[in-house]
């Protein structure tokens, strides 16, 4: 067990300091504006709550969050069973494993402008290998105009970056489960199904729950490559709330505004931190009971 | 096994009639197994090949398109460059205001990463080892940085690096930086070193060592593993950030991702420059990335798993 120490305190101060000057300062300054408003010159005064009561009342945040969530929704539904999917296929071992391995965590090395690049260049109807075969297919596709085109692409980018991430954790899962639960199942001529719904998904269960939420939690705070492949559009079709909380904060300098509306982003990133939090320190314990 | 096979020899008399059929039942059985064995195998190789080419597909044509023309790239679509050419490339290396941006970007990450990793390996020890007040809270919040999203961070950033005289210096990206990537090194070092039992520490003390002589001599070489995978992220973390580095930066620290955007110019895009470029910017991840192959799932997982 830990032992009891304050002294640790003092291991920790570097970072809290180093934190502290990195989130608690330009914490607060949003918290400054969210509650003043402005006539420019740096004048400011008290406003209260209004930009809260108007955030909550603006069409535009709701819209941007709507589009959010079903952003979010669809790529967790396509990458938890794709990832899923991949890792049961995996090499267990030896040189094509870690071959495997390499290729599928080179998109998560991309920086993610360069992601947006990327797809942009794949993407076009004029260059890109896609949009070419699609368009000679017959398919009317075209991101920057298409509503569908730019929401199916963002999509596909999506699970290109980051499905293998999935893949990685629950490959990780499965290789935990010892030779002897298969063995087992072997023995009782357990069907495929069985196998995965009674020996593998219980044992990836702490690991898919963690993939589940750190992309949750990563798609919901998504900004560079929508933003380089599609700008937010057409029109804002694809403006999800980062983009849109940029473009009001950077963009339109309506500090208020962006100030409330980063308040109560950063109020659900909070709660779902928790519930990640509970997570890790449950799994930490089940590891340390077994 | 040997159980079974007794079983089913002992249930053969009792199914006489079917003797003759009994053979055939078990070879089919047997052909039955090794069929979707090899089918299986196939199966996972037919899969594997399918999403591995999904994922090299549209980096393949980033690097087609770096080794082509501007007129060739808009001549039309060829699966390879017909006169491959390193001119894009060329392009890039010889003028100082693009490698520079490789250079800025180099500076600010690996700032980043010295940072991070000097401040988290105490921090990541004393959450390994001790209990202290407020250390769930702690540790809970520096979660919650890692989880933030950059958007809400731009602004105040770029106040509060203007204000202090930093704003366009390789530092202040770095400092900014360590929002997410200080927590980040500090779940993964605390991840590694929870597996390295207690009792080392208390017999190095014993043996008569301080702490910062046993912290140096005999725990780093334990975790060294965890600090060079926590390292490796930092690096990765702070290198594929855009919004953050390029809100602080304008000439004199611009980072090679807000350099890419020039390629956009009166006379269109130089899409060749532009995936020369990028290819540019993978090579770095790649490189290294075969070093903590082992480690890339405990890394995302923020140590964990």
């Amino acid at each position: 067990m830990k032992t009891e120490n304050q002294k640790a305190w003092f291991l920790v101060l570097p970072v809290l300091i180093l934190v502290a000057f990195s989130a608690v300062i330009p914490l607060m300054t949003v918290v400054n504006y969210s509650v003043q408003d402005t006539f420019g010159n740096n004048q400011f005064f008290w406003a209260g709550l209004a930009w809260f009561d108007d955030m909550l009342h603006s069409e535009r945040m709701w819209n941007a969050l709507g589009r959010q969530i079903v952003f979010s929704s669809i790529i967790l539904a396509i990458e938890v069973p794709l990832g899923v999917l991949v890792a049961r296929n995996m090499p267990k071992k030896g040189v094509w494993a870690s071959v495997c391995l390499v290729l599928m965590a080179l998109p998560l090395l991309i920086p993610w402008n360069v992601v947006g690049t990327i797809w942009q260049i794949f993407g076009r109807v004029d260059i890109g290998l896609l949009g070419y075969t699609l368009d000679a297919l017959g398919v009317d596709y075209n991101y920057t105009q298409g509503f569908y085109a730019a929401w199916a692409t963002v999509i596909v980018m999506d699970v290109w970056h980051w499905t293998s991430l999935v893949a990685l954790l629950a490959y990780a899962g499965l290789q935990s489960i010892p030779d002897a639960y298969y063995q087992a199942a072997k023995i009782d001529q357990a069907s495929r199904w069985s196998v995965f719904r009674y020996i593998e998904l219980p044992k990836m269960r702490g690991v898919l729950t963690i993939a589940i939420l750190l992309r949750f939690m990563d798609s919901f705070k998504i900004y560079t490559e929508p933003f380089v492949l599609t700008g937010g559009g057409p029109g804002n079709a694809t403006t999800f709330l980062s983009i849109d909380l940029v473009k009001m904060a950077l963009g339109q300098f309506d500090l208020g505004p962006a100030a409330a509306f980063s308040l109560m982003y950063f109020l659900v990133i909070m709660v779902i931190s928790y519930v990640f939090y509970i997570v890790m320190t449950n799994l930490d314990k089940e590891e340390g009971g077994e | 096994m040997t159980d079974r096979t007794a079983t089913r020899t002992a249930t053969v008399p009792d199914s006489a009639p079917g003797a003759a059929v009994l053979p055939g039942d078990v070879s089919h059985e047997d052909a039955n197994t090794r069929l979707r064995r090899g089918s299986r195998f196939s199966g996972s190789a037919v899969v594997m090949t399918v999403y591995i080419l999904f994922l090299m597909l549209p980096i393949y044509w980033l690097i087609n398109m770096s080794l082509k023309t501007n007129r060739e790239i808009l001549g039309g679509v060829s699966l390879w460059p017909e006169a491959p050419t390193l001119q894009n490339y060329e392009t890039i290396l010889t003028d100082p205001s693009w490698y520079m941006g490789y250079i800025n970007s180099l500076t600010y990450v690996v700032l980043n990463t010295v940072i991070s990793i000097a401040v988290a390996l105490p921090a990541a020890y004393a959450f390994s080892r001790y209990r202290f007040m407020g250390d769930k809270h702690l540790f809970f919040w520096l979660l919650t940085n890692r989880m933030a999203p950059p958007a809400v961070f731009a602004l105040p950033f770029f106040q509060l690096y203007s204000s202090v005289g930093l704003f366009d210096t390789h530092i202040a990206v770095a400092l900014a930086h360590c929002l997410f990537n200080v927590p980040l090194a500090v779940w993964i070092l605390e991840g590694f070193m929870r597996g390295v039992p207690k009792e080392i520490d208390e017999t190095a003390y014993i043996d008569g060592y301080s702490f910062p002589g046993f912290f140096v001599k005999i725990f780093m070489p334990l975790i060294s593993s965890g600090v060079g995978v926590a390292a490796f992220f930092c690096f990765m973390f702070s290198w594929v950030e855009l919004l953050l580095s390029r809100t602080l930066t304008s000439v004199e620290a611009k980072p090679i991702a807000a350099t890419m955007t020039r390629t956009v110019g009166a006379a269109g895009v130089d899409w060749g420059v532009l995936a020369a470029a990028g290819v540019l910017t993978i090579i770095p991840g790649a490189l290294v990335i075969w070093f903590v192959r082992n480690y890339i799932a405990k890394g995302f997982a923020l140590g964990r798993v």
